[in-house]
């Protein structure tokens, strides 16, 4: 699946393992969160990233932070927006500076509200139009509220500008 | 007064005046929009996927066309946006708008390809329908009199528009589990029904002169209808927004999802305990980072110099027009008696401008009536014109010396109706003329009580007593608060109705109970009837229909009912 940064597709680096499958032993891997202690166990130290459920609480993985360069959170429907508050907390109560990346049902609609709360890449599927993503990326000047993108207060009020 | 230094016009009294800047996000918010509707027409959204995008624009889809509803933030506008509702009145639906319980209008006859002209209309104005429905932070409702009452401590308004600011197209919370209500008042007395909100505040003075923040958290009507719990008895201003995030991010975190009738932050209130869920807000709010979130003076004070005060003059309470007029008119009279509501400046007062005529559908009002509310509003109060949750309208800057004036002028309009808090002051939701979710139609059941007890002289007999119409268990009648609340239920497919007694809204919050079985709309009237009979008969002085209710109990109150049946 294309993997979207900034509006642009890049290349997915990361082999994503399946619930039971094995874990390659080199290279950057991506695994569901119950596997994560065995991933980071690997003999070559590569790259970890984990999966992570709505439902699981962002504060588990406070032990193994350090050690991920990637967090994957999933959007079992896009009406679903707990994956906003996980992605805010990474970045707020622990200070996570990887990569976050939204997986699943997400409309375009809704990225520049991901990216405001720290996500930083998604994955969409294979068919989708690009430049509605990018259009939604750039369309707003103004936003009205903090954000964990620490744009800078502007004008009164609660006021700041995205560009 | 100051000006908007762009236009160089006037800013208008009682809420935040746009700048360029605001009107720049409302256009890329229009044309977000617009795209939407594209991507649908084209098929690249599924209708699953545009419905709660459309909701969050104000766009419903009823049992017979669309409803948009128009956001009318803390219930406050100005005289040329009234105008602009009346023009859509007019032009798009059917000569007729409607006041909600949310302070919001609607229309209900709206064409889906009308809909961006009209929300072209409205951004001239600086109006929109954003957020007046879906899972998200809707419209902030707060006081009809905030600003003017003089039993208020501290006008709410400024913090209304913060949190306006603050919910709007919120990076987090805009796909939340079920939708969330935020009410704010400045005064003692609770006209915002603070109590039954997600989040109600109450806005005090602090000690240093700041304000500071009574939270009241997972308050709701519905199905499950709860008074809400205190979190905070005395936040503090700074603290506002980052206090807010706190709670809504345990709520977007923890509440249910797999059951609409279970999502609201009430029922996760109530499954961890108002302790344990305070325990995850102080946790929360403890870990944050509070700095970025602080409310800083000079915040809100920038958003204070875009709202202009009323220009009032120095005027005497009571002067002899305002008194000769009372004496020589007791029709006059008595609308003073129950339409207005103390001023804090001397020789001012504020009306309650009644939408619910004899006979008459509550919340209703022509786009020649919304017109004529435009120029009474310029002529009488200094061009504001407020919505009440009450689906009334109120002008709440009059002088007193001028209100026989405006009173003769909301005759001719048929807006003059002496009855506001009286037993035809009736809350009613669209019901099933309108709405695909209704078991029975409020409308007609709410125009034959209307009727039946039309005469003045009978409703100044019984005093205060408030009734609400839901066709459904949503509530959106609001029929749990009142007095006498009546429930549309569907009887083996026939319409039929509850009968609650002993809700209120305000201090004093309770919920209505069931009375007994539902019955005919016919039955439900007369009820209604023997239920007042009853209390006529058994009150003591200075007892409300409530008070009464309350010191009786419901047994005398069943046996009236049902007895006789």
């Amino acid at each position: 699946m294309p993997l979207l940064e900034k509006g642009h597709v890049i290349a997915d680096r990361w082999q994503i393992v399946t619930d039971d499958a094995a874990i390659p032993e080199n290279g950057p891997v991506l695994v569901p969160a119950p596997r994560l202690s065995e991933a980071l166990g690997r003999a070559s130290k590569d790259e970890v990233g984990v999966i992570l459920t709505p439902d699981m609480e962002v504060a588990t993985l406070r032990p193994a932070i350090d050690r991920l360069s990637l967090i994957a959170l999933t959007f079992p429907v896009f009406r679903d927006g707990r994956g906003f508050s996980q992605a805010r907390a990474l970045r707020e109560h622990l200070h996570f500076k990887g990569d976050i990346r939204a997986t699943g049902h997400i409309l375009p609609d809704q990225y520049d509200m991901l990216l405001r709360c720290g996500v930083t890449t998604v994955s969409i599927a294979d068919d989708v139009d690009i430049t509605f993503w990018q259009k939604a990326m750039d369309r707003y000047t103004v936003a009205s509220q903090p954000s964990i993108l620490d744009e800078k207060s502007e004008g009164h009020g609660l006021r700041r500008f995205m560009k | 007064m100051p000006t908007d230094t762009a236009l160089q016009t006037p800013l208008a009294v009682g809420r935040y005046n746009y700048d360029s800047v605001d009107r720049t996000f409302l256009r890329e918010r229009i044309e977000e929009f617009s795209d939407q509707v594209a991507r649908r027409m084209s098929g690249a959204l599924t209708e699953e996927e545009f419905k709660p995008l459309r909701l969050m624009n104000g766009l419903y889809l009823q049992l017979h066309a669309y409803m948009l509803r128009i956001a009318v933030p803390y219930g406050t506008l100005d005289a040329r946006q009234v105008r602009v509702l009346a023009r859509i009145a007019r032009e798009y639906d059917r000569d007729y708008g409607h006041f909600t319980t949310r302070q919001n209008m609607q229309f209900n006859w709206i064409r889906l390809e009308d809909t961006p002209a009209i929300l072209a209309l409205l951004a001239e104005a600086d109006m929109h329908a954003l957020q007046t429905s879906g899972n998200c932070i809707r419209n902030i409702t707060s006081d009809e009199f905030a600003g003017a009452a003089a039993d208020e401590l501290l006008d709410p308004r400024v913090h209304a528009e913060i949190l306006r600011q603050w919910s709007t197209r919120h990076p987090e919370f805009t796909f939340l589990p079920r939708k969330f209500k935020i009410a704010i008042s400045g005064s003692p007395q609770d006209r915002v029904v603070a109590r039954f909100h997600d989040i109600g505040l109450i806005a005090k003075p602090g000690e240093h002169g700041r304000p500071v923040f009574e939270v009241w958290v997972g308050g709701g009507l519905g199905r499950t209808p709860i008074v809400g719990v205190r979190l905070r008895d005395d936040l503090p201003e700074e603290d506002l927004v980052a206090y807010l995030e706190a709670v809504l991010r345990v709520y977007n975190e923890y509440g249910r999802r797999d059951n609409i009738y279970k999502a609201r932050i009430k029922i996760l209130v109530q499954a961890l305990g108002a302790e344990g869920f305070l325990e995850k807000v102080n946790a929360e709010f403890a870990t944050m980072d509070r700095t970025k979130y602080r409310l800083e003076p000079e915040i809100v004070a920038g958003i204070r110099a875009r709202f202009a005060d009323p220009d009032f003059e120095t005027l005497e309470n009571d002067p002899p027009e305002f008194r000769q007029a009372r004496i020589s008119n007791p029709a006059f009279d008595e609308w003073v008696r129950t339409n207005t509501h103390p001023h804090r400046i001397p020789g001012y007062i504020s009306a309650v401008v009644s939408c619910k005529p004899a006979g008459g559908i509550p919340g209703d009002v022509t786009s020649d009536q919304i017109d004529t509310l435009a120029d009474l509003s310029e002529r009488y109060s200094f061009g504001e014109l407020r919505v009440s949750h009450f689906q009334n309208a109120v002008l709440a800057h009059v002088r007193q010396d001028k209100l026989h004036d405006l009173w003769t002028a909301l005759q001719q309009a048929d807006l003059a109706t002496a009855n506001a808090g009286f037993l035809t002051d009736i809350i009613a939701c669209p019901g099933l003329d309108y709405c695909a979710l209704a078991n029975a139609r409020s409308i007609p059941i709410a125009q034959k009580i209307s009727s039946r007890f039309a005469n003045p002289k009978l409703q100044q007999e019984i005093g205060e007593l408030r009734l609400n119409i839901s066709g459904c268990i949503n509530a959106c009648g609001h029929h749990h608060v009142a007095h006498i609340g009546i429930l549309g239920v569907d009887k083996r497919g026939e319409e039929a109705f509850q009968i609650t007694l002993g809700g209120s809204g305000e201090e004093d919050a309770s919920v209505g109970q069931i009375l007994g079985p539902a019955m005919s709309e016919d039955h439900t009237v007369d009820a209604v009837a023997r239920l007042v009979d009853l209390y006529l008969t058994r009150r003591e002085p200075e007892e409300r229909f409530l008070d009464t209710y309350r010191r009786l109990g419901t047994a005398v109150f069943k046996e009236v009912v049902y007895a006789a049946a």
